[in-house]
């Protein structure tokens, strides 16, 4: 899984929808692969305005990247190639492939396995 | 020919011979294949964008997605759910582009608001028509997953799912609940009529400055014929001019009482007729 996609997840337990220690979800266990993928700066610039900087900066965090910029990139500085690539490699080449994602509020574990997670619910938390 | 959906569970249904098999058909894969196209025709994006697949399956229609050109501004990239694990791992050895995950539609979308540029869904949520434990209706699956889909994508986003009705209540249950999360709806069918006949659920979030529903979309394709149903549904709602009391409602009212067998006055020319005030 993408970092870029793991910073969209919810927590998909219906009493964490309202409950703002839901977001973001964390990693655990987490074992990392990069992928190649092709470079394409319209997409991170029709992306980045929506990606929650703050949610990224945890995960990636946990993930041991520390060397993430304290604030989101924007205006000017998305005209730069350096930052591009970075968040590229960042968002969309650093993949989860093991581990766990677990919600902060209600705790339930999302296994992740071969880079899919799965988000299959028992009735009882729908 | 019988319907999958009638058979088992989609978890189970697709299983890893059916997998295999669904994957591998040529027939099939060039009906997928078409239907995707279809439907980025429909969606219309200007932009690489991050695209749900809904019931993704073995990523069929997610490698056409991963394949558009530059000049149709692409490649985009694309999150697909699917509740079957055999399907999943086919689309795991086949080394498709997207993320996966494994998720019941029926259960909610389980992304941040306003997470996707758009949504496509092949031949998938036709399944929430079926519930298969008895603690959940079909009705508030569809209603869940609409509600998840509607929140998750953008303003001015659009969702095109393409869908098998069994029957016309079922596909009114499907459209209706669409309507109900909030989202612009409409049917563009293909073939009407024949045994190929496709129908393709053209939603919308509304915002954002674009021409909102699906008759701006189809605005300059050919050969589409516009049905608009909300013309007359708007022709209906329409307040009668007759007030109680009036000769209309009391016809109306005669007409009533006779078809439930009460005795009735015959009609005459004093029917309804206003008295003079000296009365």
């Amino acid at each position: 899984m993408k970092l870029l996609t793991a910073n969209f997840l919810a927590c998909a337990v219906k009493g964490c929808k309202a409950a703002a220690s839901s977001y973001p979800l964390h990693f655990k266990d987490a074992e990392l692969e990069m992928q190649e993928v092709d470079f394409q700066p319209e997409f991170i610039h029709n992306i980045i305005p929506r990606v929650d900087w703050e949610g990224l900066r945890v995960m990636a965090n946990e993930l041991g990247f520390p060397n993430i910029p304290g604030s989101k990139p924007e205006g000017d500085m998305l005209n730069d190639e350096q930052t591009l690539r970075d968040l590229h490699k960042l968002l969309l080449e650093t993949h989860v492939v093991d581990g766990k994602l677990c919600c902060g509020h209600c705790g339930h574990e999302y296994v992740i396995k071969e880079g899919i997670a799965n988000f299959l619910l028992p009735s009882h938390l729908v | 020919m019988s319907r999958p959906e009638d058979v088992l569970p989609p978890d189970l249904f697709y299983d890893d011979n059916e997998s295999r098999k669904y994957t591998t058909s040529s027939r099939i894969r060039n009906i997928q294949s078409d239907m995707t196209h279809r439907a980025l025709e429909l969606l219309n994006l200007d932009a690489p964008s991050l695209i749900l697949d809904v019931g993704c399956g073995s990523g069929l229609s997610g490698e056409i997605l991963s394949q558009v050109g530059p000049e149709h501004s692409g490649p985009h990239t694309w999150v697909g759910m699917d509740i079957s694990p055999s399907m999943l791992d086919v689309a795991l050895q086949r080394g498709v582009d997207g993320d996966l995950f494994l998720a019941d539609i029926g259960q909610g979308v389980p992304f941040r608001p306003g997470t996707f540029d758009a949504a496509i869904s092949i031949s998938a949520i036709q399944w929430l028509c079926n519930a298969e434990s008895s603690d959940v209706s079909p009705e508030g699956r569809l209603r869940r997953f609409f509600e998840g889909l509607y929140a998750s994508l953008r303003r001015g986003g659009r969702a095109v799912c393409q869908f098998y009705p069994k029957n016309d209540a079922q596909r009114s249950m499907i459209s209706g609940a669409a309507m109900k999360a909030g989202f612009g709806a409409g049917i563009l069918e293909d073939d009407p009529g024949t045994k190929n006949s496709k129908l393709y659920l053209v939603l919308t979030v509304g915002g954002g400055g674009l021409q909102g529903d699906i008759t701006g979309i189809v605005n300059g394709m050919s050969d589409v014929d516009v049905l608009d149903a909300r013309k007359r549904a708007m022709e209906k709602g329409k307040p009668s001019v007759t007030r109680k009391g009036d000769k209309a409602w009391i016809m109306r009212k005669k007409e009533q009482m006779t078809r439930k067998g009460k005795v009735v006055k015959a009609n005459s020319k004093y029917t309804g007729r206003k008295r003079r005030p000296a009365f």
